[in-house]
């Protein structure tokens, strides 16, 4: 169905606000009435990609899934080879990649419930990873999804580990920044099981230990089973080759760990993209969720292979305006925003790979130290250093946020 | 239960695939192998009448994990229709009991509505696989072959409710249930005319043999009387004496229970559970599994549900996170931020956002 034919969205033209109009705020750049016509148009997108949704999408996640299971076997299988342990390696990641991005993550978002496949509902997917998949669709399809960046809501800033943003306020413990950071990268899956405990709302009182009970079972639960089949039944299946086998699986899911990790930090964390108070998102149009969306998230360039290994999170913006929409239609509909968001003069954030680590990696270490002096208890001495070294990072070149033509 | 389903069935073997499954993995190997979930291929599709609504009797080969039938038992059948669907639809099974992983056949008929039975009567093929439940139901012969009775034992059936009699009767006269002994069968059948008469050869062949089995069919097109107490009692006199299976169309039913009067002889099995309609205008929403009824406000269904006392799960309450995800076994909702609307039955849809337009039935 092709209702909104090329031509006649190049023509359109975004709607001058309306006398009096005032944009919502200085982050959130369009007033109601546009606001009103930019939700519009992404949702005649996605009522387009709904209404096509079709055989070609169901063979394509389920040629992903096949290769999926053949580079499991094939990786289970080559540790009984050992000259062939880095091959067997590379097979079981790929196999952990797609099974949590471009499957798993994709599956439980719902992108292909429309199909009514057991196997592929978000429902009753599992993934291979410790995080049980009931509670991850809670933080990551509710909490995150729906608050988005909101500085305070959202605890995907920082997972309730880091400092992301200036908002957040210092305090000595983010010196150890980059450190944490590298920490969470290599046990990148078992952080993001931790996350629903909400470790750090516990140690500021907010949250009681009791109330963690439940998510406990369930996180052991799946933990016994994960560790029983990588660390103890696989490895024993190989006999004498057991300790090779053990660290094999343990590569393979660091592998992923650091993957994972770093593709989901270019996903909101590049230099540029926006972060929101509560109070600006209060009573806010289906128009404004998308605004934020699109602003709190951030692309990657690369080729097919690149996307889909990524799970096609590399089209982060794409799959927070449409998180249910089956991901691989992103790049289809990457186009269209990027004409939407020059017609309204909107940022679209997006580079390659090598320039948005870069860029996280100078965010995650600028907000290692305070924004001023004066946030630093007792340091008053040392606050003309701080401040030296501070202004010395953010001095450094900020990442352009110019549409890549790629 | 062979030594490979064993292993495949074994707790070390669900270890070892966890956490998808063994059947996720041998799938893409076989489509007919499978350790706990049942598949069946299409061995044969035979059509046995033509016409507006015309009827197939499909046989089936099942997996292994096939557990077998009683006679007078359903099966779930999913098929992937067009759009890469997967829908699901109840099918009486109409060959006489099976055994574990045994063929059995099932009788479709074409109902305009019906995807899944168009599908199966219009466009399955030998090789086709479809995705099955195990037999279901209670509406089976309790008469058993090996400890038979001298029983009477009456059917009643119009239409496509002719299925699960079949299977009985085909049951009890392949295991040699006869006559002889002076049981005797009565099976009195209703259909619209003879060119809609399905199984007719068969029996015509059972009226023929000296087998106890007395058939009677009661064609409406050749001016047949339609079912009454006076007519059946002038078949068999003691009806309310006798144990008696019914299975056809709403009317029909509701005739036979009539003339029954509460006689505890008497077994029904309806196609669909009977849908009240209270007449409010835009329709009535049915919780199935919390067994309320309301009218329809036009609300989307997370807060009709609500609004009827129960607390489905809910996250967002804007449709993008998929907690209140709930099945819709029946009806017509729209999506409230899109205006789509969607009628296809057994649908996972998003309570939050699924405003019902007309009737609707959701498993909640
Ligand atoms: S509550 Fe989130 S999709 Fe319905």
């Amino acid at each position: 169905m092709t209702a909104l034919s090329t031509e006649q969205t190049h023509d359109r033209t975004a709607p001058a606000p309306e006398p009096g109009e005032q944009p919502v705020s200085d982050n959130l750049p369009l007033t109601p009435s546009q606001l009103k016509a930019f939700g519009e148009e992404m949702d005649a997108i996605r009522q387009r990609i709904i209404a096509s949704l079709g055989e070609e999408d169901a063979d394509y996640i389920h040629r992903v899934v096949k290769a999926q299971r053949a580079f499991e076997v094939a990786g289970r299988a080559l540790f009984y080879v050992p000259p062939a342990w880095p091959l067997a390696v590379a097979a079981l990641s790929v196999s952990k990649i797609l099974d949590n991005m471009e499957i798993g993550h994709n599956v439980m978002h719902g992108q292909y419930d429309w199909m009514g496949e057991p196997g592929l509902s978000s429902r009753m997917y599992e993934w291979d990873n410790v995080c049980p998949s009931e509670q991850w669709k809670y933080s990551h399809n509710y909490i995150h999804h729906t608050f988005t960046n909101i500085v305070g809501k959202d605890r995907d800033i920082g997972y309730g580990i880091l400092r992301m943003d200036a908002d957040q306020k210092w305090h000595p413990y983010y010196l150890g920044n980059p450190v944490y950071a590298f920490l969470l990268m290599v046990f990148f899956e078992w952080g993001v099981a931790m996350h629903d405990l909400e470790v750090e709302n516990i140690v500021a009182g907010k949250r009681k230990i009791s109330e963690n009970a439940a998510l406990h079972r369930g996180i052991m639960r799946k933990v016994k089973r994960q560790a029983l089949k990588d660390y103890l039944l696989f490895p024993a299946l190989t006999g004498p080759l057991f300790p090779l086998t053990l660290a094999g699986n343990a590569t393979a899911n660091l592998v992923r760990n650091i993957w994972a990790f770093n593709i989901i930090f270019c996903g909101h964390f590049p230099a540029g993209v926006a972060t929101f108070s509560v109070e600006e998102t209060e009573n806010e149009s289906r128009g404004q969720w998308y605004l934020r969306q699109l602003l709190g998230s951030a692309n990657i360039t690369g080729g097919k292979l690149f996307h889909l290994m990524t799970g096609n999170l590399s089209h982060q913006i794409e799959h927070h305006l449409f998180p249910d929409l089956p991901a691989r239609r992103y790049p289809e509909v990457a186009a269209e925003v990027q004409e939407i968001c020059e017609r309204y003069g909107l940022e679209y954030h997006t580079g390659p790979l090598g320039k948005q680590l870069f860029s996280v990696a100078a965010k995650i270490c600028r907000f290692a130290l305070p924004d001023r002096a004066s946030d630093v208890p007792g340091l008053s001495t040392l606050a003309g250093a701080a401040g030296l070294v501070t202004r010395f990072v953010s001095r450094r070149p900020s990442v352009a946020v110019v549409p890549d033509a790629a | 239960m062979g030594l490979a389903t064993t292993i495949l069935q074994s707790r070390a073997v669900a270890a070892l695939a966890s956490p998808h499954g063994v059947d996720r993995y041998l799938e893409l190997v076989n489509p007919m192998w499978a350790a706990t979930e049942v598949r069946a291929r299409v061995v044969d599709v035979h059509r046995e009448t033509t016409g507006e609504h015309p009827v197939a009797t499909i046989t089936l080969q099942p997996t292994s994990t096939w557990r077998g039938h009683r006679a007078g038992q359903y099966v779930q059948v999913g098929v992937e229709v067009p759009g890469a669907r997967r829908t699901t639809r109840c099918f009486t099974i109409s060959s006489a009991a099976s055994a574990p992983g045994e063929r059995f056949t099932l009788t479709v008929r074409a109902h305009s509505e019906g995807l899944v039975s168009k599908f199966l009567v219009e466009r399955a093929e030998p090789g086709l696989v479809v995705h099955l439940s195990q037999a279901q139901g209670d509406f089976t012969l309790v008469e058993s072959p090996a400890t038979p009775t001298n029983n009477h034992l009456l059917f009643i059936t119009g239409g496509s409710g002719i299925t699960p009699a079949m299977s009985m009767v085909r049951t009890l006269l392949r295991d040699g249930y006869d006559g002889h002994v002076g049981r005797r069968v009565t099976f009195l059948h209703y259909a619209r005319g003879p060119e809609d008469q399905v199984f007719a050869d068969e029996l015509a062949s059972w009226a023929d043999a000296d087998n106890g089995v007395r058939v009677v069919l009661r064609h409406e097109s050749a001016g047949d009387p339609r079912f009454s107490a006076i007519d059946l009692a002038r078949l068999v006199p003691d009806f309310r004496e006798v144990d008696t299976w019914v299975c056809g169309p709403a009317g029909l039913m509701e005739l036979v229970e009539l003339a029954y009067d509460g006689s505890p002889r008497l077994r029904t099995e309806r196609f669909k559970p009977p849908v009240v309609k209270a007449g409010s205008a835009e329709g009535d929403v049915v919780f199935s599994r919390a067994g309320t009824q309301a009218a329809n406000s036009g609300a989307p269904l997370l807060e009709q549900a609500e609004a009827a006392g129960l607390t489905p799960e809910f996250g967002c309450r804007m449709g993008i996170c998929f907690s209140c995800t709930a099945r819709k076994s029946e009806g017509t909702v729209r999506n409230v931020l899109t205006g789509e609307e969607s009628s296809l039955p057994d649908e996972e849809i998003r309570i939050c956002v699924s405003a019902p337009v007309g009737d609707c039935v959701v498993d909640l």
